[in-house]
């Protein structure tokens, strides 16, 4: 990647106008011959920087296929993704992972905090790692939006549930990605930490101007995505742009039959 | 549940396996061992029947003294014409007489002894005569007459004869050139066990061995219809008491029992390092077992809510070991057979040649092998079967149960501090006790061995954090050295890769502060993992160190010993040290004729029966004062110059114990039945490392007047000028005769007795090199468990970031720091043994093997790399998106 083109989009707005990750036909089939599964069929999709994007639908439609896609973890059978600019199917694992620091975030549904690490530590772990400096004002505004300062010393045994997605949410802002993928995040939750952390992603895009991907059952993402792309059987089968909760529920009963 | 056990075994293959090793290592250690004795044995045993197969009787001298450092009798001679008196016995058909030597060396066509790797150079009389008695055939040649030999096939190749030829025989004295008159075979073997053969006809083989009018043997053939018991029962009333007289048979199994006892000695030294071969294994065992059942929680809390009883868990658990048990145990048990085969090659390629004779395989054998694997791997998983009966229901539905602490789990730090004091209490005991056996000390040695590294390996679970913090900048620093010393190796390598096209990453040397960051943590999270496998690593390092420590000892000792002692400036020693004599005694008279010596002294050794025990003496000659310097309580140096006929010089610690003063009397029993009466000249104060003297020393004149075969074990020399080019060159031209010496100046004198050292040295160390390898393994095992119960934590951080190499290098820099772990506990540890077994031993003090123990400091390093490389593999390998969504 170059570091030109990564500069070019520092600038707010440029993000904010720009598509920040840009995936042209992709298919994925696992298995071979009769027993192939197709778990993409010519998916197409522009991820608009500074929104978050919504991908639902039912089990087995391939929402977290595209999204590992998109981010980089899988590699598509045929089809091309950029993330800012960078065609990144065709890179080596080292590559990947060099990309994966500079641009790309992740929130798991089991938060995958590091046990042995203090909550300070788990946040700027992917810094370290990429032997970069901690940015202190940017470390105290990410632990302030996301109301975890003063826990920093705790072990994430020590923490709850809800806690613990908030110090994964600031392991995913610390490095300011391009791009932050979001996978069942309020999965492993109960309902109200649930939506604490949802509106903490909402602020993040509001405020932050961060990119984010976001696959999810939860319908009450409505209320914050920008976007939200339905997936059935490997293809985008709707898209809702700025929607409603009702309306999204009406778009589930229907795909999900 | 059997079908679940198994399907389980086979679904964790790779782990099954990899325990198993722990075991299969040691179990062939153990066959190996009884293969090989049980082979040795055997050969020795067809050895002595072919020998003695036409013998009906046998007359040897009746033996009064044994050697100690052999446990054999010492036979003496007898005069010549007892031949005749068992020709004259009425049921003997016919007798041999016959002399024979243990240090009957040839000499090759390149002027140096034909060496044997310490078996004898045999020379006897034979009479081909009688072809009953004769175990030898011709190859080529003839039989000898008078002034000819015969040697067996091995040595005429070895030293380039053909029959015809001249060939150097060296016995006590000069060497002599004799016809070789033929080259024979034993049996159908080239040699015997390595050992050289040389026979003469009777009145040569007595010159040679000065043994005129005098036999060693005599062999009677019964006449027909007389029982072998019966003609020794004749004999018997018609000798005197001084010979001894025997069946064949008898003389047979009598020599196969003496040897074997040696064999049995070497056979227990073996099995030791089996024991602790396999006592490292089960540390490797019990701590599979425990992670296993670790990550099975949720498993066996199914089966618990399924309705299996904590009983079914158990069983299910102990089957799972008994079958890693008896596929290892019968793995070990073939091994150890490769084993034995590959060892006995070895000793086939260094000339130790076997009889013909198949491997011997005894049911005791595979009974032992079997039955030691099996017993230890159930044992060792008798504690994490019981713990997995502990793992209540509810964790089946509950996401990271832990197992419940025992009940004794307060009681563990106490009770392991004390099962360490227990320990170090059985040692201390064992050394410093009076009146214990051998046998006692050894087992109370051993037991409080392995309760200290128990208790300590239980302790160190509590430790394990601030030792890893201490350790872990010594391992980034050992292995950023380590890299930097094999740079050029890598970049040569990332040339290969990259001309094969691929996309290797550049080696680099910095270390990834943060990965090691992670891996220090990562060791503290299980910290019994972490100090079952260091502890693993322990034993094999503390052994490793505390022979290290000994031997530095000695040496130090000796060559303080040699210093305090020796004042002369070049020391003559034979040749072949590993043999079992000296240098002729004629040595001496060659050398003290070069022009420049000032005083010369021999020293010769022999056994004898002081206070009724078979004791070493020795024995001095010439100018003793000149060359010798000992601290005197009683006498001085001159006393050694003027000891007489029946002077004798003791040390201070013997004399104590026996009340001995100025002329107390003294008796010494020669092997041959005669009582010295000596009287005490001189008492003296042997120095750390230990004197040149025994417990009684005597005039030369004296010893050769009354011991057989006398030979010098070193002569000692005063030269003007000291070494020098010139004395040297002198000291080698008046040797020319004597192959089997050497003139060495004092520093190669010192240096070639710690030479000596080196063989024993190897082999304790390959033999703990088993265990170290073992304990190895137990940390590649931690390590692949570990990455498999981490796996969607690695999953994480590839995803944030972490490269491959960086995956590797967090791997590898854990197994760094359980390696630094083990090494240094087990280097501390050496070093307590080595002092506390050091104190305990006469003659010598501690010294520090400063070198040895570094190295051993960065062999730790190496393990723990080398114990990575395989699960740093395959962490670096996990596909990022299933290990993200692996449970």
């Amino acid at each position: 990647m170059s570091t030109e083109v990564s500069k070019t989009f520092e600038n707010e707005s440029a993000k904010r106008d720009g598509i920040a990750v840009h995936a042209v036909d992709i298919t994925r089939c696992y298995g071979e011959g009769d027993t192939a599964v197709h778990a993409l069929r010519g998916v197409s999709v522009d991820v608009p920087a500074g929104r978050l994007t919504a991908v639902m639908g039912p089990s087995g439609s391939g929402k977290s296929t595209l999204m590992h896609i998109l981010a980089g973890l899988d590699k598509p059978s045929s089809g091309t993704v950029e993330i800012e600019g960078t065609e990144i199917t065709s890179l080596d694992d080292t590559a990947l992972t060099k990309l994966r620091r500079k641009h790309v975030g992740f929130i798991f549904q089991f938060f995958n905090l590091l046990p042995m690490l203090t909550a300070r530590e788990n946040i700027v772990l992917p810094l370290e790692i990429a032997g970069e400096k901690v940015d202190p004002d940017w470390f105290d505004e990410v632990v302030t939006k996301v109301h975890i300062s003063k826990r920093l010393k705790h072990r994430p045994a020590q923490l709850s549930g809800g806690q613990q997605q908030r110090v994964a949410v600031a392991r995913a802002l610390i490095t300011r990605p391009t791009v932050l993928f979001a996978d069942e995040p309020t999965g492993n939750l109960d309902s109200r930490t649930g939506g604490e952390i949802l509106e903490l992603l909402h602020d993040s895009v509001e405020t932050l101007g961060q990119t984010i991907v976001m696959v999810t059952h939860d319908a009450r993402v409505a209320t914050i995505a920008d976007r939200v792309l339905f997936l059935g059987d490997g293809e985008i089968v709707r898209e809702l742009p700025e929607t409603t909760p009702e309306e999204i529920q009406k778009a589930i009963q229907e795909i999900g039959r | 549940m059997i079908r679940i056990t198994l399907r389980g075994l086979l679904t964790r293959k790779l782990r099954s396996s990899l325990t198993a090793i722990a075991i299969v290592l040691g179990v062939a250690m153990i066959s190996g061992t009884y293969v090989l004795t049980d082979t040795i044995n055997g050969s020795f045993s067809s050895l002595y029947k072919e020998i003695y197969k036409g013998t009906d009787a046998y007359v040897t001298g009746r033996s009064v003294v044994k050697n100690n450092m052999s446990g054999m009798d010492i036979a003496p001679s007898f005069q010549q014409s007892l031949v005749g008196r068992v020709s004259s016995v009425r049921d003997v058909k016919v007798a041999v007489g016959s002399v024979g030597s243990a240090s009957c060396s040839i000499v090759g066509k390149n002027g140096k002894v034909i060496s044997t790797g310490g078996a004898p150079n045999l020379g006897f009389s034979i009479d081909p005569s009688v072809s009953q008695l004769n175990t030898l055939s011709l190859v080529s040649g003839s039989w000898p007459k008078a002034g000819e030999v015969v040697i067996d096939q091995s040595a005429a190749d070895k030293g380039g004869y053909k029959a015809g030829d001249i060939v150097g025989i060296l016995t006590n004295g000069p060497v002599r050139k004799v016809r070789l008159s033929g080259i024979v075979k034993f049996g159908s073997s080239n040699g015997i066990l390595g050992a050289t053969l040389a026979g003469f006809d009777l009145a040569t083989a007595q010159r040679l061995f000065d043994r005129q009018g005098k036999l060693d043997s005599i062999q009677a053939i019964a006449k027909l219809g007389v029982s072998p018991a019966r003609l020794v029962k004749e004999l018997r009333s018609a000798l005197p008491k001084s010979v001894t007289v025997r069946t064949g048979a008898q003389e047979a199994s009598k020599a196969t029992a003496d040897t074997s006892k040696q064999i049995s000695a070497f056979q227990y030294f073996l099995l030791a390092f089996a024991g602790i071969a396999l006592f490292v294994g089960s540390f490797v065992i019990i701590n599979t077992l425990s992670i296993t059942v670790a990550q099975r929680t949720r498993e066996f809390a199914t089966l618990r809510t399924l309705g299996g009883s904590r009983a079914q868990v158990m069983v299910s658990i102990l089957t799972e070991a008994a079958i890693v048990g008896v596929v290892a145990s019968i793995t070990g048990l073939l091994l150890g057979f490769g084993l034995a085969i590959g060892l006995m090659r070895l000793f086939q390629s260094l000339g130790l040649e076997l009889p013909k004779n198949a491997m011997v395989i005894e049911p005791r054998t595979v009974i032992v092998s079997l039955a030691v694997g099996i017993i230890v791997t159930l044992i060792a998983s008798a504690r994490p079967a019981l713990r997995a009966t502990r793992v209540p229901p509810i964790a089946a539905v509950r996401e990271g149960a832990v197992l419940p602490p025992s009940r004794f789990h307060r009681f563990r730090t106490p009770g392991s501090l004390a099962l360490t004091a227990l320990g170090f209490l059985l040692l201390m005991l064992g050394l410093f006790a009076h009146g214990l056996t051998t046998k006692e000390i050894l087992l109370t040695l051993g037991g409080g061995a392995v309760f200290i590294f128990i208790g300590v390996s239980l302790v160190i679970a509590r430790v394990v954090k601030p030792i890893a913090r201490a350790v872990s900048p010594l391992g980034t620093l050992a292995v950023t050295l380590l890299s930097v010393v094999v740079w050029p190796l890598s970049v040569l390598s990332w040339l290969v890769k990259l001309a094969l096209l691929r996309r290797p990453e550049f080696p680099g040397v910095i270390p990834d502060r943060v990965m090691n960051h992670l891996a220090l943590q990562n060791s503290g999270r299980n910290p019994e993992r972490t100090a079952s496998s260091a502890a693993a690593l322990m034993i094999g390092l503390a052994l490793v160190t505390l022979v290290s420590v000994l031997a530095a000892s000695l040496i130090g000792s000796f060559k303080g010993a040699v210093d305090a002692i020796f004042t002369g400036s070049y020391a003559i020693t034979p040749v072949n040290q590993s043999s079992v004599t000296g240098m002729p005694v004629a040595v001496s008279n060659a050398v003290a004729k070069v022009p420049g010596v000032e005083a010369i002294s021999s020293v010769r050794a022999g056994f004898g029966l002081v206070y009724g025990k078979s004791d070493m003496v020795n024995a001095v000659d010439g100018q003793p004062s000149q060359v010798f310097r000992l601290d005197w309580k009683v006498g001085s140096e001159k006393t050694l110059d003027s000891l007489g006929s029946n002077g004798a010089i003791v040390p201070e610690r013997f004399a104590d114990k026996h009340h001995l003063r100025l002329n107390s009397p003294l008796t010494v029993v020669t092997p041959s039945g005669k009582t010295l009466d000596l009287s005490v000249k001189g008492i003296f104060k042997p120095p750390t490392g230990g004197s040149a003297f025994g417990d009684v020393t005597f005039s030369a004149r004296t010893f050769d007047a009354n011991f057989q075969d006398p030979s010098s074990m070193y002569t000692l020399l005063k030269m003007k000028g000291g070494a020098t080019a010139a004395n040297s060159t002198a000291l080698d031209k008046a040797l020319a005769g004597f192959p089997n010496a050497q003139a060495q100046t004092r520093q190669q004198f010192v240096n070639s007795q710690i030479a000596q050292l080196n063989p024993i040295l190897m082999v304790l160390y390959v033999l703990l090199a088993f265990s170290v390898l073992i304990s190895v393994v137990g940390i590649i095992v931690m390590l692949v468990l570990t990455v498999y119960e981490r796996t969607r934590e690695l999953g994480m951080l590839r995803a944030i970031g972490v490269t491959q190499r960086q995956t590797r290098r967090m791997i590898r820099h854990e197994a760094v720091i359980t390696a630094l772990i083990g090494g240094a506990l087990g280097i501390g540890l050496g070093l307590v043994f080595g002092v506390l077994l050091v104190s305990r031993m006469p003659y010598v003090s501690f010294s520090l093997p400063t070198g040895q123990l570094i190295l051993c400091g960065i062999a730790a390093v190496i393990i723990g790399i080398v114990a990575a490389i395989f699960p740093a593999r395959r962490a670096a390998r996990l596909n990022v998106l299933e290990a993200l969504q692996y449970e």
